[in-house]
């Protein structure tokens, strides 16, 4: 029997369909897709609703959600603290605002501070290696992998969002999330708005954890949205404004 | 030559020793063994061929880090179609479970340390 060319080449390729095609077939049915589609935004922000928080005196869920997911140490030296979402009064938060006859619904009581999320953020300008960079959609991210741990940004920061790790964080955390990383000693680090939850089509954990309500995230650009919707009908005041960072969280008061 | 029997012993000695650790661990019957792993059992195929893994998963997954933080591309499609997400803590620790017994193994024969593990998290099997 001869066989021309082209008949081998048919024959070969039926064979070797005849031994992968199950095999790869075995392969595919192993394996999870990641399905999630990620939440898309132009600008992502946070609105604060402080009335809403206060309503929950000594409520700390938000921050306990935020440690648990992030690996956030919980590090008893102030010196050394690291943070990502955490509380502080009004006159320090809002120190151009603040008076000796301060609102009694604000006097005294905690205002909820994290990562503004600039527009136009110092950290970033300032950043020798571009370990933290501005998204399109709005994120101040951060590559641990390329911080020098030089600390030119927590200069820069006009709000104190940023922390660095002068020790080991790792003895410091309670319940280690295997799904996040840690960060190690001579890095900075500060709240990333959850964009690995973001990527999976969640909303960060601080939203998801407030039990009052009084934390919201939505995309700024799109004017349906309820943030925009907050904004537009309630009265909302930025940290620091005047310095032209442009903070992408407000709060309500 | 001046003192070539000096030399030349010398040069002997020299040889000996610099030598040692070849016909010392041939002399005390130390045997080389290549490092057995141990891999996820039911599962073919990794995301590249194995000799293309073996070779350069190091690169590969510099690749990963810089898609995923800094582009935002998280998902890859393998070499045989199927769909992954790009995260060494649950793509590949995922099916190699036991950090142990698998990526320490290796890395320990050749004497490397790679620094994931300061940061990223090994699941299950190995805490450091």
């Amino acid at each position: 029997m001869t066989v021309d060319r082209r008949a081998f080449f048919k024959l070969a390729g039926l064979a070797v369909a005849a031994v992968e095609l199950p095999v790869l077939g075995a392969a595919r049915a192993h394996v999870d897709p990641p399905e999630e589609q990620p939440l898309k935004g132009r600008r992502w922000a946070m609105v604060v609703d402080l009335a809403a928080c206060h309503r929950y005196p000594g409520c700390t869920r938000c921050m306990d959600a935020c440690r648990r997911e992030h690996n956030v140490p919980s590090i008893p030296d102030r010196k050394h603290e690291v943070k990502w979402i955490w509380e502080d009064s009004f006159g320090h938060a809002f120190p151009a605002q603040g008076s000796p006859y301060l609102d009694s619904e604000l006097a005294g009581k905690p205002v909820l501070l994290l990562c503004n999320h600039c527009d136009n953020p110092p950290c970033v300008r300032v950043c020798p290696t571009q370990a933290t960079w501005k998204r399109e959609d709005g994120v101040v991210m951060m590559d641990w992998h390329r911080c020098i741990g030089c600390r030119y940004c927590i200069a820069a920061c006009p709000y104190g969002s940023r922390s660095f790790n002068w020790v080991d964080p790792r003895p410091y955390i309670k319940t280690l999330n295997p799904d996040f990383p840690t960060r190690t000693k001579g890095v900075v680090e500060k709240c990333n708005l959850c964009e690995e939850r973001l990527a999976e089509g969640r909303i960060p954990a601080c939203v998801e954890a407030c039990p009052a309500g009084a934390l919201h995230f939505g995309d700024l650009a799109d004017p349906e949205s309820p943030v925009r919707q907050l904004l537009e009908s309630r009265f909302a005041v930025r940290r620091k404004p005047g310095l032209g960072t442009q903070p992408q969280v407000y709060y309500l008061v | 030559m001046y003192d070539a029997g000096k030399i030349l012993a010398g040069l002997v000695i020299f040889l000996l020793l610099v030598t040692t650790p070849v016909w010392w661990s041939f002399a005390m019957g130390a045997e080389v063994r290549a490092p057995k792993l141990v891999l996820p059992e039911g599962r073919r195929a990794c995301v590249l061929p194995t000799g293309e893994m073996k070779a350069t998963h190091m690169e590969l997954l510099n690749r990963w880090r810089d898609l995923a933080v800094r582009h935002g591309d998280r998902v890859m499609t393998t070499w045989d179609g199927r769909k992954v997400r790009r995260s060494l803590t649950q793509s590949c620790l995922g099916c190699h479970t036991d950090k142990d017994k698998f990526c320490d193994r290796c890395h320990d024969y050749v004497a490397v340390t790679p620094y994931c593990w300061d940061c990223h998290v090994a699941p299950r099997g190995g805490a450091s």
